[in-house]
Parts: structure tokens; C-alpha cells; sequence
């Protein structure tokens, strides 16, 4: 559902451990301007849970949540 | 958005990392977070404390056996050392004070500190103000 979504930026926290994917995406949406979208890509399954909690508590809009078969998942935020 | 004040009172490794962690998280989900060192905790903001992890367990540590084997096993997990929490926690916009009365207490001077991670040197008055404007207050 998000091959037609078209990030600005993107977020390779691949193999990082908590708090990093989490923090990583917050560094990255004070970065970004309004408007623009942010690919998170990890594999640290509680930060695929928290990633989603953040964006709500930050007032942003969660585009998509996609997972590979080989454990990586995509999430896409706008701010 | 509301607030989180942690009184870091102990320098060791695993409780520093926990405030860190802690810290980041509630700065991450749009938060602010204050970290009021004192006494134990204003050794981990000594010069290259926390940049080698110059830091023991508070179990275990078994004259410092215990913090190689805890820092060997948290780099095999790709957890991120102290001063790299301690980065991203500044990056973010936390708030870290020093507690100057337990600065003597300590012995520990100015010229000791690592200077510019410390936002400011403080009594206990902006410890209570921090508390009062958060919605929790830990002490670590």
C-alpha cells in the first residue's frame, strides 16, 4: 500500500536497538518541513509499536505501516 | 505535551542509561524532559565520563568486571552507549542541571564538568520549579 508513497526522507534505523529508531524519527520530523514525508525503516519490533504512538502524541498523520518478510518494517509520516 | 523531571542521584551505568532512555522517550513522543544531577549523578557528568563509559553497575559490578561484561553485551545488542544517549537527549531539546550544593559536597568543581552538556548550575528551588510544572518526577 505505500509503493506510490514518495518520501522525502528517510530513516535507516536498520539493526538499531530502543530508544535510537525512536529518537532518530524525532530528530528527523524537527528537521523536516510541514508537508513533508518521513520513511522510518527499522527492525526493532517494539519500535513499530512506539513509532505509530509518537506520531499520534506529535500530532502527525501516519501514511502507512508495511512490514518485508525479512523483518524490516516501513512506517510513513507527514508532518 | 507535558513534562517529565528525573533526579539522576546515582552515576551508575545501567541507572544513568535508564534516565537517558527514559529521557529521550518522552522527548521523542513531543515532551519535555529536565534531568537534575546530584550527588552520584554529577560523577557520570565529569570530562570523559560518559564519552568511555567510565561507569560501574550498581549490582554486580565486581570491581568493574561486571560493567565490561554489561557494556560488551549491550554493544552485541546494538544498544547506544551513554554519551550517544546523552547527544541525542541535548539534540532534542532536554534540560540537564547540575545540583551545585552537592557539587561541594562531591568535591567537584566547574573545571571538572563536561561544560557543555550542563544547561545550567542550580539549588534545589529549580528542582521544585521543574517538578511543579511536570506531570511526573522520577528519581533515579
Amino acid at each position: 500500500m505505500s509503493g506510490e508513497i514518495k518520501p522525502d526522507v528517510v530513516v535507516d534505523v536498520v539493526g538499531e536497538n530502543c530508544p535510537i529508531p525512536l529518537v532518530e524519527m524525532r530528530k528527523a520530523v524537527m528537521k523536516a518541513e510541514r508537508g513533508q514525508i518521513i520513511e522510518v525503516k527499522g527492525t526493532h519490533s517494539a519500535s513499530k509499536k512506539e513509532i505509530p504512538m509518537a506520531v499520534e502524541s506529535l500530532r502527525l498523520r501516519l501514511l502507512a505501516l508495511d512490514s518485508d518478510d525479512d523483518g524490516v518494517w516501513h512506517i510513513f509520516i507527514q508532518k | 505535551m507535558s513534562k517529565v523531571t528525573i533526579v539522576v542521584h546515582s552515576g551508575d551505568l545501567d541507572k544513568i542509561m535508564s534516565a537517558l532512555i527514559i529521557g529521550n522517550g518522552y522527548l521523542s513522543m513531543g515532551d519535555s524532559c529536565t534531568l537534575f544531577f546530584t550527588f552520584w549523578g554529577l560523577r557520570a557528568l565529569r570530562k570523559g565520563k560518559l564519552k568511555k563509559s567510565r561507569l560501574g553497575l550498581s549490582r554486580m559490578n565486581m570491581a568493574g568486571l561486571g560493567a565490561w561484561m554489561m557494556k560488551k553485551k549491550m554493544k552485541k545488542a546494538n544498544v547506544a552507549a551513554p554519551y550517544r544517549l546523552m547527544e541525542d537527549f541535548k539534540a532534542l531539546g532536554g534540560i540537564v542541571l547540575a545540583c551545585e550544593m552537592t557539587m561541594g559536597v562531591m568535591g567537584i568543581s566547574k573545571r571538572d564538568l563536561d561544560h557543555h552538556l550542563i544547561d545550567d548550575y542550580v539549588g534545589v528551588g529549580q528542582f521544585v520549579k521543574a517538578s511543579k510544572e511536570s506531570s511526573n518526577t522520577l528519581f533515579i
